[in-house]
């Protein structure tokens, strides 16, 4: 008690007590105010039926244009009152329009507003609103508490801010679905619960919108879910990630047995007590980053997530990119201090990282489906994300997690506007050709050009070409990594034998593979997108168009982010070269979460030389543009078969293309032999043999055998009653006679 | 004299019981409770005579009991033979489990 009140009194004197920061709660509030009111929205629809989808609901210049390129094709087409081309807009549509929206919108205002007060106070300690308390038993004390710091500040602005233009984009994209409200009432929680994630001032708070996010994601991918494959997809990933969360529960427990508190302040204070590189902080870090490979999509549990493009492409850029797959990065940066004291674990992640990276782009080479292309590609940059926290580089990574959001957005969103044009064009003539493979595609430049610069923004973002976003965060990682390797905690340690700095340097190679496969996977999916000839069709080629306004609004912005990104932390070397800015403003920015836990790493690494370092950039860039120029030169979109007359790939490219045949190894090593054993030992003889046969009617044969002895008794023979009555009464004289 | 007194009265009550548990007819064997319940008077009435008065007492109101339960016992006797046309209970078993 008397700690809460010391507490309270200290928060009263935080630099940020009294400013915007003290509506903090409202973040969250909002989209949760936005879920439930289209979650009310689409109840309603379900109460009353649909609207009718036969009355002429298309009214193309009503609410901006989304279908008008498409209907006026239809209609000089000659369909004109043809059903299928009736738009079933949702009745309360224009509500959830405003809503969905609007909320996401306030929340980033008051982020922004929250942000200048934090840049304005430069607090060093994080500030911290209590509402309740929410489990105290015993030695337990959890508050339903909020932390704000320069760490959820970033995240809380990524997540509103690009969480807003995905939102508006889906208003263009999601438009004509039955269930709108619907889909913006899911999106709309997963922002409170993601919110709820990187606002939480401990880990039960933090795990609950890591839940959260979870079940979001689980009801977004399976949206359409009339269709088995995709509620397939959700459940998929839903389980996976049970195993992760299994991770991340464990490594509470150990934390909360060993030093008794669970909220960030507490155990950043008593982590040293843990003893630095223990097994025991070791196995803590290793546990949580079982569940950041759950969340993040790293090996073993990345299964999930190219899975997981059978949701609504917004859905993807929003959960399956941007935000949601990233709460790993900040679970990791958040408890920076835990696995700055444990090089093993540190190393751990990192190397998982490199692997990941490196496993996904190869994987990604030879994808087909546009939004699996983009799919693997998110894996392989989250892989770099956790070589960057890995190695200590909090900031790098999280840098590269701004930077990601921004121009796997924007990729997401234009392959959505993509899907969309070539949808509308297989809508208008009833083909059931694959919408999202890109062998159908080719040429889309000439019919989606703001798209198609967008996309190629992006991806040179993605591939490392200066001075674009990609370039600065993935170059930091790198440079992170390399400096490392010399003298620092995690050089000097070893991993499973080899010495960190070997490792490091490992590390450092496979990330340049990765890039250079980046380069060549993004380049191949342009070129088989936007170039060559168009292998739509003849008669669709009429109607591709370009995304209305309202999506192409967002993918505008998103551009904008994307080459303006990497002034957020503009590294030395390159200020030095080129007075391009401020540099490193981030990293000073988040300094006061992450700089204790970065000096312990880097402590006795040396500074590495302006010479090698820009050697190292020269590298890094010289290889992206070989990987760009080599795909230009070896790919020719222009003979590549359609879908339809495709032949399989053979040998190792099959391999690939098959992504290293690890869904059918799984579910040979596992599914196949849980589904066997449950079905065969577990029901057949467990469920059925014993728990039915023993314990269910082995008790009602034991009480039937009872009730059978005791009717045995009940002759009805009033003789027998009154033999046994005198038998009796003399027993008992004879028992009180001679006792 | 009190010990031929008991010795009477229990010689009555064993007989008692022995018609109850030997005899099928229901009548034979409500006759043998009256014996019991006769052979019980009579040990009050012995004991009355050494301990007072208390025991005569009893006596009236087993006699009470006992002939309000004739007029039940013989009515339900009745009841059972119009239904069945017999009193043996060897055939009256119906609550056999």
């Amino acid at each position: 008690m008397l700690l809460q009140v010391a507490a309270a009194a200290a928060s009263q004197t935080h630099p940020l007590s009294g400013t915007l920061a003290e509506w903090v709660w409202l973040l969250p509030v909002l989209p949760l105010a936005g879920f439930v009111i289209n979650g009310l929205l689409s109840l309603n629809s379900a109460h009353f039926g649909p609207r009718d989808p036969n009355t002429p609901a298309h009214h193309p210049h009503s609410e901006g244009a989304a279908e008008a390129p498409l209907i006026s094709h239809a209609e000089a087409a000659g369909a004109v009152g043809d059903d299928h081309h009736a738009v079933k807009r949702h009745r309360w549509a224009t509500v959830t329009s405003i809503v969905g929206p609007g909320v996401l919108i306030l929340a980033f205002a008051l982020a922004v507003g929250i942000w200048q007060a934090m840049v304005g106070a430069h607090p060093e300690a994080p500030f911290i609103q209590r509402y309740f308390s929410w489990m105290p038993v015993g030695d337990l004390q959890i508050d339903a508490a909020l932390q704000l710091d320069q760490l959820s500040m970033v995240m809380v602005l990524v997540i509103t801010g690009v969480g807003a233009l995905i939102h508006v984009f889906s208003v263009g994209y999601m438009r004509d679905d039955p269930g709108y409200p619907r889909y913006f009432a899911y999106l709309n929680l997963f922002v409170f619960f993601m919110l709820v994630l990187v606002l939480g001032a401990n880990y039960p708070v933090l795990f609950v919108g890591w839940e959260g996010v979870g079940l979001c994601s689980y009801l977004l991918i399976g949206f359409w879910f009339n269709d088995k494959a995709n509620a397939d997809a959700g459940k998929k990933a839903f389980i996976v990630n049970r195993i992760g969360d299994f991770g991340f529960l464990v490594a509470m427990f150990l934390l909360f047995a060993n030093i008794g508190v669970l909220d960030f302040v507490g155990v950043n204070a008593q982590a040293v007590q843990l003893g630095a590189g223990s097994a025991l902080v070791t196995a803590i870090c290793l546990f949580m980053f079982l569940g950041c490979t759950g969340k993040s999509a790293q090996i073993p549990l990345y299964i999930w997530l190219p899975d997981a493009m059978a949701g609504p492409t917004p859905v993807s850029a929003l959960i399956h990119a941007a935000t949601m797959v990233t709460a790993g990065v900040y679970l990791i940066a958040r408890s920076a201090v835990l696995f700055s004291l444990s090089p093993v674990a540190s190393l751990t992640v990192a190397v998982i990282g490199a692997l990941t990276a490196i496993f996904a782009a190869t994987i990604g080479l030879k994808q087909w489906d546009i939004k699996k292309v983009l799919a693997y590609s998110t894996i392989s940059q989250l892989g770099y994300m956790f070589v960057g926290v890995g190695v200590g580089a909090y900031t790098a990574g999280m840098f590269h997690l701004v930077t990601h959001a921004f121009f796997k957005a924007l990729l997401f969103l234009g392959s959505g506007s993509v899907i969309h044009a070539m949808h509308a064009a297989y809508h208008s003539t009833h083909s059931h050709e694959d919408a999202q493979d890109m062998r159908n595609m080719g040429g889309l430049k000439r019919y989606l050009p703001v798209t198609f610069v967008l996309m190629w923004i992006a991806t040179l973002a993605i591939s490392g070409i200066p001075p674009l976003s990609g370039f600065f965060s993935k170059d930091e990682i790198l440079g992170s990594v390399f400096q490392r390797a010399q003298g620092s905690t995690l050089a000097t340690a070893s991993w499973l034998g080899i010495p960190g700095g070997t490792l490091l340097y490992i590390i450092y190679g496979i990330g340049l593979a990765a890039a250079f496969m980046t380069a060549v996977y993004m380049t191949r999916m342009m070129l088989y997108t936007f170039h060559g000839p168009t292998r739509t069709g003849v008669e669709e080629e009429k109607h591709l168009h370009e995304a209305p306004w309202i999506m192409t609004g967002p993918l505008v912005v998103l551009g904008i982010l994307t080459v303006i990104g990497g002034w957020l932390n503009l590294p030395e070397v390159i200020t030095d070269l080129v007075p391009l800015g401020p540099r490193e403003v981030l990293g000073n920015f988040l300094d006061p979460v992450v700089g204790d836990a970065t000096a312990r790493i880097t402590a006795g690494a040396g500074h590495v030389p302006a010479t090698t370092e820009e050697a190292l950039i020269g590298a890094a860039v010289l290889i992206a543009v070989v990987g760009i120029v080599f795909a230009l030169l070896r790919l020719k979109p222009s003979t590549l078969p359609t879908k339809r007359e495709a032949v399989a790939e053979t040998g190792f490219e099959g391999v690939v293309a098959n992504k290293y045949y690890v869904d059918e190894g799984l579910d040979r090593a596992v599914v196949t032999p849980t589904y066997s054993l449950s079905r065969n030992v577990l029901w057949r003889i467990v469920d059925n043999g014993f728990i039915d046969g023993f314990f269910v009617n082995g008790s009602a044969a034991l009480a039937r055998g009872f009730g059978w002895m005791g009717s045995r008794l009940q002759t009805g023979n009033v003789g027998t009653y009154a033999w046994v009555l005198v038998v009796g009464v003399l027993a008992v004289l004879g028992a009180f006679t001679l006792r | 004299m009190l010990a031929e007194s008991l010795a009477l009265t229990g010689a009555l009550f064993v007989i008692g019981v022995m018609g109850v548990l030997i005899h099928r007819n229901a009548i034979i064997i409500f006759m043998c409770v009256e014996l019991m319940l006769t052979a019980v008077n009579l040990t009050f009435v012995a004991f009355s005579r050494y301990y007072g008065m208390a025991g005569q007492v009893f006596v009236v109101f087993v006699m009470t009991v006992s002939a309000a339960e004739a007029a039940v016992g013989l009515a339900i006797i009745i009841a059972i033979f119009r239904h069945r046309q017999t009193i043996n209970l060897k055939d009256i078993n119906l609550l056999k489990g």
